[in-house]
């Protein structure tokens, strides 16, 4: 299947690449647009980044927002990775098939019937315990946390299925207790799928709209909610200009990413050089 | 043996029961590991789905919340269960519901469509990429779904707009001389979900197809078959797990989806997403938001089962 | 055939009684029995499938057996754990731990034990002068090479001295000069430290010359347990005198079967062989005739007229094998070294030249059906 690729492809690919991204330039470069109608073009300028740096309710978004990300990528992560593991390691276990339905379901399921469903489900434990009283950042981190774990739960499994298992049979075999096998090889091997867990867990709980909206409380504005509520009602430069920024931020995450998987590779490069003059 | 003092044994055994509770717990290592997460999912999980299930056999009350109780206490002996299947007959009986649910279907289905004729040749051109390119294509295509997803919808409202960017230059062009109705029509929507869900689509298939045995093509190359016939005959039947679980992975949510149709659509496009929400967040009649969100999710549970089944296969397989 | 096992002292270090695994409805290993003693060298041998690789893993503790005992030194190992015990694994594909250096892999197992800082440095530099790998300490094992860690792999399982040393295939992986090598450096190795090993492995030549004993395994079942002297010079039967080296397998018919001896007839012959079993008369077995043990040559032979011609000729150098056609069509191997340079065309043997054959009858081998 690695044979050249041929014109038609590489058309359908470019044509797919740019379908994908010219939307986004486009937004990037109306953020520095004079004008406050989007998409008539004013000259350039920076107004828009000023507004919103002045804008408090914006600063109180991202705050709440990257609070709840924060939170939710680790609990998410940890859940998440004991879940894969024990899909992954454990064989048959009584209940597996429910644990693994409960696993893939919220990456399929359309988000208006999870968020409704938490939503009553807070409702009526307010009701039956007095908690939650309040709904906001609470409810949504719980929230963000029961479906960003399924996805970790994903990332890992992958992972643990091509690492192979001989490697914990061989601390077992050396003494090491089951809890140590998970510590010391188990959990450093699969690190780095930990940590694209713990990204994409943040992500998606930065970028949630349908849940939070159904979950939270007055007072609590996520900044999805704050865009949406904004946006519905029309274009508007200074949501260009947020979008430049997110869109910046995550490219500089992404360059770093694959700056340090390269590096990792020509380690790996390295290494195979010297076993194989196999020298001091 | 020297005789044993008193205290010596109480230490012993003390030390000895934390050495018997520890083992015990390494022991039982597995179960603990499967009841953490287990215990968060059926709580957070799949209660709130029995309680969806409860409510939407229930009566609407103005209370709060409001619907009323399932299970009664009757001169506190006889308990009696009101199921109350109104709210389904109401669903079911307003052509309202019906048509909601069928156009949520048809743009899922014409969604699937349209991604899987992008991502197709897509998933394919990368396969067939060297294996540097390769990584970085995967990355850009990865790359859109890390920005923020209700960002990426508002790009092409800046397009799609009656003063946006496709009708300025359509304008420009001397295309036409007003502009070109494409925002809040159906078509908006068609153009969002596949816009969004294309890495949904792409990277199963990618998957999939970086699996294939290339000797395969050569093979019937040899025996004489062309490039196109080899492609329906070989190629496309072998990539059939993977077309199978992208779409899945498309027509589900999109199913479902709310801000697209909200966003993009307008009020022109009603799809059942939208429908929950105005039932729930307006009209405050929980009973019958929980009985479209039974209905949506018995529409889905098929499709839902077929994906998980592929997976398991899959899983099988390695 | 009698257990010349010069290990056997008073109780066996392993004991496998009447052992059993199944997977569903497949038997893997079929209730086998076994005593293994301390200080000895134990090969399990067979090919892939034969259930050698699941027994290990049941001693190691992997695997738990679906009936039957296994027990260590006395001890029921029924309900104890793989990290609870007294065995160390080598695995086949070594499974040394990617992100520790070579002295952090082998610290590894000294450190569940409890053992002092300082004493376990010890252990480690005097196991690493062992394998020869003072030098490699700090490393990491993707910059070893395969036979560097293979070495690693041993001694990392060696330093814990545990009471038996378990072994999957552990030279499947190296190429042909270094197994050779390695095999001579692992019995010096367990000469040296005294650890009781048992190793599995697909190949014969590595099992006759690493082990005191051998078992050979066919289908979840012993076969033959004995010396490799034995097991090559005395096979019980057909599947292991083929599975061991090579031997002509002839049809042979029992003759007579008195006082301890049995006369079989095959068409190139009768032979004689003392043995206790109670076959009986006109009862269809084979004899086999290891090449080797035949003498080939164009001068006419004293004692015996079997003469052939050379059908095929296998050369490798240090030594030949010959495919003989004899007069009925049927064909016969015989081996022979190339001790002397051929030094004209009358010395040298080749096709379709006439030989004679010649064998000691006490060298044919009595093998039941």
């Amino acid at each position: 299947m690695h044979n050249e690729r041929s014109g038609f492809l590489t058309f359908m690919l470019t044509v797919g690449l740019a379908f994908l991204y010219i939307p986004m330039v486009l937004l990037v470069i109306y953020s520095f647009n004079y004008s406050k109608l989007v998409p008539v073009w004013g000259g350039w300028s920076t107004r828009w980044y000023k507004v919103l740096f002045e804008s408090p309710e914006v600063w109180e978004a991202v705050r709440l927002s990257l609070q709840i990300a924060f939170i939710n990528a680790t609990f998410a992560t940890m859940l998440g990775a004991l879940a894969g593991l024990a899909m992954v390691r454990f064989g048959k276990f009584r209940g597996r098939t429910l644990f693994g339905g409960m696993l893939v379901a919220p990456l399929v399921m359309p988000e208006v019937i999870t968020g409704l469903s938490l939503l009553i489900f807070f409702i009526s434990l307010k009701e039956l315990i007095g908690w939650p009283l309040e709904r906001g950042f609470t409810t949504i981190t719980i929230a963000h946390i029961t479906f960003s774990l399924a996805y970790v739960a994903v990332i890992v499994q992958a992972r643990l299925t091509g690492m192979g298992v001989s490697l914990e049979e061989a601390a077992a075999d050396l003494g090491a207790k089951p809890f140590k096998v998970i510590s010391s090889i188990t959990l450093p091997r699969l690190a780095p799928g930990l940590l694209s867990g713990w990204l994409l867990a943040f992500c998606l709980s930065l970028d949630d709209l349908v849940i939070a909206s159904f979950v939270t409380g007055p007072g609590s504005t996520t900044l999805p909610i704050l865009i949406f509520s904004r946006i519905r009602l029309g274009l508007r430069p200074d949501i260009n200009a947020l979008a430049t920024i997110i869109i910046i931020f995550v490219a500089i995450l992404v360059a770093i990413a694959a700056y340090i998987m390269l590096r990792q590779q020509r380690r790996e490069l390295i290494d195979q050089q010297m076993a194989a003059r196999g020298d001091v | 043996m020297s005789p044993i003092k008193k205290e010596e044994i109480q230490t012993k055994d003390f030390r000895y029961y934390v050495t018997l509770c520890l083992d015990k717990l390494q022991s039982k290592w597995k179960t603990i590991i499967i009841f953490i997460p287990f215990a968060w999912l059926l709580l957070f999980f799949l209660t709130p789905f029995f309680i969806v299930a409860k409510i939407s056999l229930a009566e609407l009350v103005i209370t709060s919340p409001p619907f009323s109780k399932m299970i009664d206490w009757v001169d506190g002996s006889v308990i009696t269960i009101r199921l109350v299947f109104d709210n389904f007959i109401y669903i079911f009986d307003d052509p309202l519901y019906a048509r909601t649910y069928l156009n949520s279907v048809k743009i899922a289905l014409i969604s699937t469509f349209l991604a899987l004729l992008i991502g197709y040749p897509i998933a394919y051109a990368i396969v067939r990429s060297k294996p540097v390119t390769k990584q970085l294509l995967l990355f850009a295509i990865i790359l859109p779904f890390w920005t923020s997803f209700l960002l990426r919808v508002y790009a092409w409202m800046g397009l799609l707009a009656d003063q946006g960017t496709i009708n300025n230059i359509l304008i420009y062009l001397g295309v036409t001389d007003t502009p070109i109705r494409l925002l809040y029509t159906e078509f908006a929507v068609y153009i969002g979900i596949v816009y969004t869900y294309l890495p949904f689509m792409i990277l199963p298939l990618y998957a999939n197809m970086e699996k294939l045995d290339g000797s395969l093509n050569e093979a019937a190359a040899d025996l004489g078959s062309g490039p196109i016939n080899t492609f329906f005959r070989i190629t496309l039947p072998l990539s059939l797990p993977g077309i199978i679980a992208g779409s899945l992975l498309v027509f589900i949510p999109a199913t479902g989806e709310y801000v697209i149709p909200d966003l993009l659509g307008g009020g022109n496009v009603q799809m059942i997403g939208r429908q929950l929400y105005n039932e729930f967040a307006r009209n405050i009649d929980w009973p019958v938001a929980s009985a479209v969100a039974i209905v949506l999710l018995l529409l889905l549970v098929l499709p839902m089962a077929i994906y998980q089944h592929y997976q398991a296969k899959a899983a099988e397989v390695k | 055939m009698t257990d010349t096992n010069e290990f056997s002292k008073d109780k066996p270090l392993l004991e496998i009684r009447g052992v059993s695994k199944k997977f569903g409805d497949f038997i893997a290993v079929n209730n086998v029995d076994l005593d293994i003693y301390q200080g000895e060298l134990f090969c399990l041998l067979g090919g892939s499938g034969c259930g050698k690789t699941t027994l290990l893993r049941m001693l190691a503790g992997f695997e738990k057996p679906s009936s039957g005992q296994i027990l260590i030194d006395g001890q029921d190992m029924s309900e104890v754990p793989p990290y609870k015990r007294p065995t160390n694994m080598m695995f086949q594909n070594y499974a040394l731990f990617p992100h520790m250096t070579v002295e952090k892999n082998i610290a590894f197992g000294l450190e569940q034990d409890g053992i002092s800082k300082a004493e376990i440095s010890d252990k480690i530099d005097s196991i690493l002068k062992l394998v020869e790998l003072q030098d490699y300490k700090k490393r990491r094992p993707q910059q070893l090479s395969g036979g560097q860690r293979q070495r690693v792999a041993l001694a990392r399982a060696l330093v814990k001295q545990p009471k038996l040393l378990l072994l999957d295939e552990p030279l499947s992986a190296l190429d042909k000069k270094l197994r050779e090598q390695t095999q001579f450096e692992l019995i010096n190795i367990q000469d040296k430290v005294g650890v009781t090993f048992v190793v599995v492995t697909h190949d014969q030549e590595e099992a006759m010359t690493l082990s005191t004993r051998i078992a050979v395994m066919d289908r979840g079942r012993f076969i033959q347990t004995g010396t490799p002297t034995e097991i090559y010079e005395y096979p019980r039967d057909r599947f292991v005198a083929d599975f061991i080296g090579s031997a002509n397998i002839l049809d042979g018919k029992v003759v007579s079967n008195l006082e301890g001896t049995i006369e079989v007839s095959t068409y190139l012959g009768k032979f004689a062989f003392k043995s206790n079993s109670n076959i009986s008369e006109g009862s269809d077995l084979f004899v086999g005739l290891r090449p080797e043990k035949i003498s080939i040559s164009k001068a006419a032979s004293k004692s015996k007229n079997i003469t052939g011609y050379i059908d095929d000729i296998g050369y490798f150098g240090d030594y030949s094998i010959y495919k003989v056609r004899l007069d009925e069509g049927k064909i016969i191997d015989v081996t022979a070294q190339n001790q002397k340079r051929p030094k004209n065309a009358k010395d040298r043997l080749t096709y379709e030249d006439k030989v004679n054959l010649n064998w000691d009858n006490s060298s044919a081998m009595l093998l039941l059906k």
